[in-house]
C-alpha cells in the first residue's frame, strides 16, 4: 500500500467514525478483533451444535437405553452395552454390512474406471466434446426417485428395454431376464443403475484433475521422446491420482449410505439380498421403533465410516505430498 | 413512552393477526387422515352430507399406501394435531390404544346408543377392540376389507378352453373352491396364447418392503392350519406357527409363485396385482376387495368379463382381513366435533350410502339386507369373504412382527433360500425375541 492510498483509507475511516453515533462507535472500537470474530462465528457454532452435535450426543445417550420413540410414556431404562452387543452379534446386521461393502466396492471400482476413461477421452477436446460432456452429465442431474422408477420399468422382463436388449444380444428369452427378482442379478441391477447415475460425477472430478496438469510437463516428456503410454503412466495417472482418490472418497461415503435407489428398485429384496445397512437401520428405527438399538447401530456405522474416511484422508494427503 | 407502547402493540397485533385468523377460520373444520385410494374418494363424496347437515367443513389428508403407515404413525407418535379423525390400519389398534393415541369410545357409544352388536363381529374384533375379544373399543368399523380373488370370466367361459380343461382335469373350468383347484387353473393358463398374447396363471402378493407378501402368504397359510399361537397359551408359537401343516402351506405358496405367476412378479402388492389383471396378463388375481369396484368398472376387463370369488379352502377356510376402523385422535383440539362425525357415520342410512358410493360398510343392517348380495356383482363374494376372516397380530409391536415375517417368507418364496421349515422356525425365533423384549413371555 503506498502512502497516498493509506492516507485515503484513514480519511475514509475517520469519516465513517464521525458518521457513526458516538456510543456505537465507542462500543465497536472497544472490541478486539477476536471479539468481533466471535460475534460473527457464534451463530454458526450455535446452529452446528443444535443441528449436528446435540443429535449426535443424544443418539449416543439413547444407544445405552431401551427407549422406543413410539412409546414416549414408557419408562426409559439404562441397558448398558446390550444394544451394542445385539448390533454386533446380529447376523442380519452383518449380512447387511457385507451387502453394503459389496455395493461400495463394485460401484466405486466401476465408476472410477469408467469415469476416468470418459474424462480422459473428453480431455482430448475432439469435435463436439462439449455436447458429449453435457449428455454424459444428464443422469447425475436427475432425482434418484426418477432414476429408480425409470430403471424399474427398464428392467421389466415383459416390457422393459433392458431385457429386450439383453435378449437381442444373448438370445435368452426376455421372461428369463429378471433383473430385480433374481438373487444373483438384483445386486447387479442396483450397481448398474448407480454406476449409470454417478459415473459422470467421478468423470467431472477426474476431468478437473486432468485439466490441472500443466502442458509443459507433457512438452518436456515429448522432448525426452517419452511414449504416449509412458506419459500416461508417469505423468497423467500420478498427477490425477489425488483427484481420483477424492472422487473415491466422496462416492465411498455416499454409497455407504445408499438408500433411495435400493428402496425404489428392490425394497431390499429378493429376500434380504439387497438389504444394505441404511435400510436395516431405517427398519430398526422407524418400523420396529427400537430407537435405542437403532441409535447403537447408527453410532457403529458412524464410527466405521469416520474411521475409514480418516485413514483414507491420511493416505490421500501422502499422495498429494509426493 | 406512550407512543412507543402503542407502536409495540400495533406491531404485535400485526404479527399476531395472521397467525390467529386461520385458527378462527378452522374452528368449524375437521381433518380426517386416511390412505389415498378409491374408498377415500368415496368418503369425500359421502362427507359432503355431513358438512351440509352440520356446517362442519371436512378436510382430508390422504397419503399413498406406501407411506401411509410411516406418515401417520409418526404423526401419532409425535402427538401431532394434524388429524382429528384417523382411519388407521387394523394392526395399529394395539399400539394406538396402549400408547394413548386414540380416544376410548365406550362411553361415547353408550351415550349415543351405538351398539357394536350392530356391526359384523369379525370387523369389531379386527378394527375396534383392544385387547382382542374384550369390550374395549377404540374405533368404529369403517371400511370392511378382505383378501379375495378376481378371475377372467370371459376366458373361463370360452368353449374351447372349457373343453380342453375338462379333458385334462375331469371337471368344469370354473372359479376354484380349493387351492389345489386354483393351482390347476393357474397352470392351465400359464404361458397360454389368448388373442395372440401370452397370458399367465395368477398374480399373487410378493412385495418385500411393507406388508405385501405377508398378507398373501397368511391368506394361504390359514387354510392349511397355520396359527399365530397356542389358543390355550398365548404367545406359545412353537408347533403352531411352524406346524407341519403351516410348512406345507408355505411350500404351496412358493410352488404357486414358481409355476404360475407372470415374469417379474418378485415385488407385487395391491397396485401391481391390479395392473397385471387390468392389462390382461393373468387369468386370476389375488387382491383386497376394495379393488373390486374399480376393476368391475374397467372398460377392458370389467363388466361381464370379470368374476369374483372368495379365498379357496384347503383343510380349513379363512381369508386375510384388511380394512380399518375410524378413530378420534386423542391429541385433537376438536374431539367433540370428531365424535359427532363418528355418530353421523354410524347411522344406517349413511352406511347404506357408503356402500353405494364404493365404500365397504361393516354394518349388519347394510350387509344383511335382502338385496345386498345382488346389489353389486362382487357383493356375494365380499359377504362370503367377510365370514371367514382372520387378522395378523395387532400387538403394539406388530410392525416388528410384520418385518420379521416379510423377511423370512420373502427369503424362502421369492429368493428361494432354505426350506419352508427353516423359514417358519426362524420366524418363531424372531417373534419369540420380540415378545421377550415386550415382556410378554
Amino acid at each position: 500500500m503506498n502512502i497516498s492510498s493509506s492516507s485515503m483509507v484513514e480519511k475514509a475511516a475517520d469519516a465513517t467514525a464521525r458518521a457513526t453515533p458516538t456510543s456505537v462507535a465507542h462500543r465497536v472500537r472497544g472490541l478486539s478483533d477476536r471479539a468481533i470474530a466471535w460475534i460473527f462465528v457464534t451463530p454458526t457454532i450455535i446452529l452446528l451444535l443444535a443441528i449436528n452435535i446435540f443429535p449426535l450426543i443424544w443418539a449416543i445417550y439413547l444407544s445405552f437405553t431401551n427407549y422406543r420413540a413410539n412409546r414416549p410414556n414408557a419408562p426409559v431404562q439404562n441397558v448398558g452395552l446390550s444394544n451394542y452387543e445385539r448390533v454386533l452379534t446380529d447376523p442380519d446386521i452383518w449380512q447387511a454390512m457385507q451387502t453394503t461393502a459389496h455395493f461400495v466396492f463394485w460401484t466405486i471400482l466401476l465408476q472410477t474406471v469408467i469415469g476416468f476413461t470418459l474424462a480422459y477421452l473428453i480431455d482430448r477436446k475432439f469435435r463436439g466434446h462439449a455436447f458429449w460432456t453435457t449428455l454424459i452429465l444428464i443422469p447425475m442431474m436427475l432425482s434418484p426417485a426418477v432414476v429408480g422408477n425409470f430403471w424399474r420399468f427398464l428392467y421389466e422382463p415383459q416390457i422393459g428395454l433392458f431385457a429386450y436388449a439383453v435378449s437381442l444380444v444373448t438370445g435368452i428369452p426376455t421372461a428369463d431376464i429378471q433383473m430385480l427378482g433374481s438373487v444373483s442379478l438384483a445386486p447387479w441391477a442396483i450397481i448398474i443403475v448407480d454406476t449409470w447415475m454417478w459415473t459422470p460425477y467421478v468423470m467431472l472430478i477426474c476431468l478437473a484433475g486432468l485439466r490441472s496438469i500443466p502442458d509443459y510437463i507433457y512438452e518436456a516428456a515429448e522432448v525426452d521422446r517419452a511414449s504416449a503410454w509412458r506419459q500416461f503412466w508417469s505423468i497423467t495417472v500420478p498427477m490425477a491420482l489425488p483427484f481420483i482418490m477424492l472422487a473415491v472418497l466422496f462416492r465411498g461415503i455416499e454409497n455407504f449410505k445408499m438408500f433411495d435407489m435400493v428402496t425404489l428398485l428392490t425394497g431390499g429384496g429378493p429376500g434380504s439380498t439387497t438389504e444394505v445397512a441404511s435400510i436395516t437401520l431405517k427398519r430398526t428405527a422407524f418400523e420396529s421403533w427400537a430407537t435405542g438399538r437403532a441409535s447403537a447401530f447408527a453410532i457403529v456405522l458412524f464410527v466405521a465410516v469416520f474411521g475409514l474416511a480418516n485413514i483414507y484422508v491420511k493416505a490421500l494427503n501422502k499422495v498429494k505430498q509426493r | 413512552m406512550q407512543k412507543t407502547l402503542k407502536a409495540l402493540l400495533g406491531l404485535g397485533s400485526a404479527l399476531i393477526m395472521p397467525l390467529a385468523l386461520p385458527n378462527i377460520a378452522k374452528a368449524d373444520q375437521l381433518t380426517l387422515c386416511w390412505a389415498a385410494w378409491d374408498p377415500a374418494n368415496a368418503l369425500v363424496e359421502l362427507s359432503k352430507d355431513f358438512t351440509a347437515k352440520t356446517g362442519t367443513e371436512m378436510k382430508f389428508e390422504f397419503v399413498p399406501w406406501t407411506s401411509y403407515a410411516d406418515r401417520f404413525l409418526n404423526e401419532l407418535n409425535s402427538h401431532g394435531k394434524l388429524c382429528d379423525l384417523i382411519i388407521g390400519d387394523s394392526q395399529w389398534i394395539g399400539g394406538s390404544a396402549e400408547n394413548g393415541h386414540y380416544v376410548k369410545l365406550n362411553d361415547f357409544f353408550d351415550k349415543e346408543g351405538i351398539k357394536m352388536d350392530d356391526f359384523v363381529p369379525a370387523t369389531v374384533v379386527g378394527y375396534s377392540e383392544w385387547p382382542k375379544n374384550t369390550p374395549n373399543y377404540w374405533a368404529l368399523p369403517a371400511m370392511g376389507d378382505v383378501v379375495g380373488w378376481t378371475y377372467r370370466k370371459d376366458w373361463f367361459e370360452r368353449p374351447e378352453l372349457q373343453k380342453e380343461f375338462k379333458e385334462k382335469y375331469g371337471r368344469d373350468l370354473a372359479a376354484p373352491k380349493t387351492y389345489d383347484e386354483l393351482k390347476q387353473i393357474a397352470e392351465f393358463f400359464q404361458k397360454r396364447e389368448i388373442d395372440g398374447k401370452t397370458v399367465y396363471g395368477a398374480s399373487i402378493y410378493t412385495e418385500r418392503g411393507s406388508e405385501g407378501i405377508t398378507m398373501g402368504v397368511t391368506n394361504v397359510l390359514y387354510d392349511w392350519g397355520f396359527q399365530y399361537d397356542n389358543p390355550d397359551k398365548p404367545y406359545e408359537m412353537n408347533g403352531f406357527v411352524n406346524s407341519p401343516d403351516a410348512v406345507k402351506g408355505l411350500e404351496f405358496y412358493k410352488s404357486l409363485y414358481d409355476c404360475c405367476t407372470p415374469p417379474g412378479s418378485s415385488n407385487v402388492y395391491m397396485v401391481e396385482s391390479a395392473d397385471a389383471f387390468k392389462s390382461g396378463q393373468v387369468a386370476m388375481q389375488m387382491n383386497f376387495a376394495f379393488t373390486w369396484p374399480g376393476l368391475y368398472k374397467d372398460e377392458k376387463v370389467g363388466g361381464d368379463r370379470i368374476g369374483f370369488f372368495p379365498n379357496p379352502a384347503e383343510k380349513k377356510h379363512f381369508a386375510q382381513l384388511g380394512g380399518q376402523g375410524i378413530s378420534v385422535v386423542s391429541y385433537s383440539d376438536k374431539k367433540d366435533a370428531a365424535l359427532q362425525y363418528i355418530k353421523w357415520f354410524a347411522q344406517p342410512e349413511v352406511q347404506a350410502k357408503w356402500w353405494q358410493l364404493g365404500g365397504y360398510s361393516c354394518l349388519k343392517s347394510v350387509v344383511n339386507a335382502p338385496n345386498f348380495a345382488s346389489s353389486q356383482p362382487y357383493a356375494q363374494a365380499f359377504l362370503d369373504s367377510m365370514a371367514i376372516v382372520k387378522d395378523f397380530w395387532a400387538e403394539p409391536s406388530y410392525a416388528t412382527l410384520l418385518q420379521d415375517m416379510q423377511k423370512r417368507v420373502h427369503n424362502y418364496v421369492v429368493a428361494g433360500n432354505g426350506t419352508a421349515q427353516e423359514a417358519l422356525d426362524g420366524l418363531v425365533k424372531d417373534w419369540t425375541e420380540v415378545f421377550k423384549d415386550d415382556g410378554k413371555i
